[in-house]
């Protein structure tokens, strides 16, 4: 099974690398930009077939590590 | 005396940390490999900086589970003085000792200059004698930030132990080197036996680094 985590400053938190690349593109002539996050993107294989426990190991493991809670929030998804 | 250097892959201030400790207290501080999994009696451990699993991830969290950190965990509960410095300071953050994070710097470049300091906090054993101090700092990530329930429960409880400021003490936009909240640079737990500290004292620590004023937090915490 494999599993999407998405890694994102929180919206009260600021990103100076998403505005830096905001920049960047509206210099490139992307006009129409508004905002832009960074994040993190992370993949895991899990040799398990049952959703449940994979999301819920997941969940804890973006709680214990992959993600810090107090500037971050992070989004699961099985394939 | 009794004192413990935590050593992980890519720590870089472990030899100056032990050498400021020698010096200033006459004792040789034991060395703590981060694969070990006990720490013998102590008066201090130091989780020293460097780029420990070379900041994968984010900074300080992978030494954060390594083995000896159940150890120091449990002694920093204990009571044990526990100083964390720069990326010592993230690994206590991500161990859950201190509060916050430590996110990149709001300059996005690496900051390697003197600041000067000066304590909050003025009765924790590191803090009791401190006074506006110039040190080093060299970090991309120093910028602290906690939430605002979290900030008010640090400063009610007189948890932040050092602040970036001017010569003459003042605290302000123009003397915040990476946008730390407050001015942040170093916080304490709440029993204030843990520091954690963005600056560096054991590099200011003798006449041949230029300046002895980082000497003043370990000769509290070691005399």
């Amino acid at each position: 099974m494999l599993a999407k985590i998405y890694i994102t400053l929180k919206k009260d938190v600021l990103d100076p690398q998403g505005s830096v690349i905001a920049n960047s593109l509206r210099s490139l002539g992307f006009n129409n930009i508004e905002d832009v996050r960074q994040g993190k993107f992370i993949e895991v294989k899990l040799n398990t077939e049952n959703k449940m426990t994979a999301n819920k190991q997941l969940n804890e493991m973006c709680e214990k590590l992959l993600a810090n809670l107090v500037i971050e929030d992070y989004k699961v998804e099985i394939d | 005396m009794k004192s413990h250097v935590i050593v992980f892959p890519g720590s870089n201030c472990d030899r100056d940390v032990a050498v400021a400790i020698k010096n200033i207290s006459g004792h040789q501080p034991q060395m703590v490999w981060h694969k070990e999994t006990s720490i013998d009696q102590s008066d201090l451990i130091v989780v020293p900086g460097g780029f420990s699993y070379g900041d994968y991830l984010r900074c300080g969290a992978m030494a954060s589970t390594s083995p000896i950190m159940h150890d120091v965990v449990k002694k920093a509960k204990e009571g044990v003085p526990v100083l964390g410095i720069c990326n010592g300071f993230q690994i206590l953050i991500e161990s859950g000792l201190l509060d916050g994070a430590l996110m990149r710097n709001s300059s996005l470049s690496f900051i390697c200059r003197d600041i000067l300091i000066k304590p909050k906090n003025q009765s924790s054993v590191f803090t009791k004698n401190a006074q506006v101090a110039k040190m080093p700092i060299a970090h991309n990530e120093g910028n602290f930030f906690v939430t605002s329930q979290q900030l008010k429960k640090i400063q009610d409880n007189d948890q932040i132990a050092f602040q970036y400021c001017d010569e003459n003490g003042n605290v302000n936009e123009h003397t915040n080197p990476n946008g730390s909240l407050e001015n942040i640079a170093g916080i304490l737990n709440e029993k204030k036996n843990v520091l954690g500290m963005m600056p560096h004292p054991e590099r200011a620590a003798e006449l041949a680094h230029g300046c002895e004023d980082g000497k003043n937090i370990f000769e509290s915490i070691l005399n």
